[in-house]
């Protein structure tokens, strides 16, 4: 299918960016790689792993308190992925980016410091049907702990939520919208832009969920105007335990910090401490610096390639995934929103996920089978788990067909 | 390849489980979950003096879980509690090890494939797991093979 993928984006030579991709080149029992679970991590480019490499073979050194060559070369490179991720966010200062090891940790910051201080008894907090355990989890913790109430905006059949069920739950109450920006076990696009404005209406405040989003589509944080806004490095072809979070810097100097140590403080005596400005406020202790700077890297990386050119290609190959799973008889798509990106998740009547993951493998085909970590998604639907394959632009059709083929053995096998 | 997994017999304890029903009159059951892969397995059992006289169980899981159960409770039938127990440790063997294939496990050897499948030995022994429970009766927790 490598004709169809030239005729579709003839600008995006995908042969030419798997050579950057190491991991890519391997056979896996035999097979070529068919790496499909990049919702789950995305696999890395040579230019992260080298830059990672090279902060340890020259510029090692601890950030921000040294004078000499190696701390400033490692604080600068550091502190230039702040830059990278503003611009890649379209935020306004990079103040307002906060280093963080993903987006469970994004998330936590804020029902940590922000929730504890902000959500009182009787409060409510609106979540989404179709949310990750870690934007669900989190909240949870807070309500308990608050006497608040954890409200859920409903999804139809389709996985897309129910902007006018939406519209009843928000009341004078809501202190809070956490939404998923794409969802990971359907691939369904929220209208963010849409829910945001609705909380603001309310008087209450958004927080966006970016790990899906990040990865596949342009994200523009000041069109958007999210309260917060957070995303895993390791889903952007980074390396694992670094990623952003992004807070308005009024929310972000009233809320108190997230842990004690170093680096967030200016002045410390044994009687009082006055906290270090933004974004150091929230930043206690020795960071990630390799991870930091690896998350440079791949930020580079994607906006060389550019987003828009990702979502495009990424959305072929969605679309020629869809109509190819379509075909297969039993097979049933899990997530049919109108706006989707990246995921393809099924189930196939009489084969148990976790089997169709066992016979993919054996033909060196990766997908993720499970819960996806959305367990309230399964029950919604009424399944114990599906099969998600999740694509990258380094995905070809042709691999596409591989999956497709792949499901066919596993029918053979299974029927 | 993958056959030496999927097995004929398992194949068709996974298309056609045996003793999969509830139990009006058991003495004993338990509950299994295995998060993994979301698979739910109730297990009942009928011991008259030492022995069970009866298996059967419940629930939704992959074929190996459901194969595992199936022929788990087919296999039961007859034994005394110290020999069900005794046959939990060399399943558990067989799965886990490359030592021989013992002699005594009868049909329930096809699962020495699973060895080379790690990701599915929690599948193969979510039953014995809660055959456990449902014999030492302390089934008031789901067992769970996390
Ligand atoms: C939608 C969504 N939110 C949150 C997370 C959690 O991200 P991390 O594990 O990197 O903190 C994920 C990761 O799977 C995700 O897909």
């Amino acid at each position: 299918m490598s004709t169809l993928s030239s005729v579709v984006a003839p600008s995006f030579d995908v042969e030419k960016i798997r050579e950057d991709f190491p991991v890519l080149k391997q056979k896996v029992h035999g097979k070529p790689l068919v790496y499909l679970d990049s919702a789950a991590t995305a696999q890395k480019p040579f230019a992260v792993i080298d830059a990672i490499r090279r902060f340890h073979e020259v510029d090692c050194a601890n950030i921000h308190r040294g004078v000499h060559e190696l701390s400033q070369r490692s604080t600068a490179a550091y502190e230039e992925t702040r830059a990278k991720a503003k611009h890649f966010l379209n935020a306004r200062s990079k103040d307002e980016l906060i280093f963080v090891r993903g987006t469970t940790e994004g998330i936590n910051l804020v029902t940590s410091s922000w929730g504890r201080k902000n959500v009182k008894e009787g409060d409510e907090i609106i979540i989404s049907a179709m949310e990750h355990h870690s934007n669900i989890v989190p909240w949870q913790m807070l309500c308990q702990e608050a006497g608040a109430r954890l409200r859920v905006i409903p999804m139809n059949e389709r996985g897309e939520l129910l902007m006018e069920e939406y519209a009843k739950l928000l009341n004078p109450r809501t202190r809070m919208v956490a939404v998923t920006h794409v969802s990971n076990a359907l691939g369904t696009i929220n209208p963010v832009r849409e829910i945001i404005e609705m909380a603001h209406k309310a008087g209450a405040l958004a927080l966006i969920d970016g790990a899906q989003a990040a990865p596949h589509i342009k994200v523009d944080l000041q069109a958007l105007d999210a309260d917060f806004y957070t995303f895993s490095g390791h889903k952007v072809i980074g390396p694992t335990g670094i990623g952003i979070l992004y807070g308005k810097t009024k929310l972000l100097n009233a809320m108190p910090p997230y842990q004690g140590g170093g680096d967030m403080i200016k002045v410390v005596t044994f009687e009082k401490t006055t906290y270090a400005d933004l974004p150091y406020k929230f930043e206690a202790g020795t960071p990630n610096i390799a991870g930091g700077i690896g998350l440079g890297a791949a930020l580079d990386y994607t906006n060389a390639l550019g987003i828009e050119k990702i979502a495009a290609y990424e959305h072929k190959l969605l679309e020629y995934g869809t109509e190819a799973l379509l075909q297969i008889p039993g097979l049933k798509l899990i997530g049919t929103a109108k706006e989707k990106a990246s995921v393809l998740s099924f189930v196939i009547e009489g084969i148990h996920p976790h089997d169709i993951g066992t016979v993919l493998d054996r033909q060196g085909i990766a997908v993720r089978t499970g819960h996806h970590c959305a367990q309230p998604v399964m029950d919604f639907f009424n399944v114990p788990a599906t099969t998600r394959a999740s694509l990258a632009f380094y995905n070809t059709f042709g691999e596409i067909d591989a999956l497709v083929g792949g499901i066919k053995k596993v029918k053979e096998i299974f029927s | 390849m993958v056959h030496d997994l999927y097995q004929e017999i398992i194949l068709d304890h996974s298309k056609r489980p045996r003793n999969c029903h509830t139990m009006a009159n058991a003495t004993g059951q338990a509950d299994g979950y295995n998060p993994l892969c979301g698979d739910k397995l109730k297990l009942f059992i009928r011991i008259e003096g030492d022995i069970v006289k009866d298996a059967s169980f419940v629930g939704s899981g992959c074929a190996i879980s459901t194969a595992s159960a199936s022929l788990m409770t087919e296999s039961l039938k007859g034994k005394t509690r110290e020999e069900a127990l005794k046959m939990l440790d060399k399943f558990h063997e067989l799965l886990t090890t490359d030592t021989a294939v013992s002699q005594d496990l009868g049909k329930l050897v096809v699962f020495c494939g699973v060895r080379d499948y790690p990701a599915r030995v929690k599948c193969a022994t979510l039953a014995w797991h809660t055959l456990k429970s449902a014999l030492t009766n302390n089934a008031a927790e789901p067992v769970s093979t996390e």
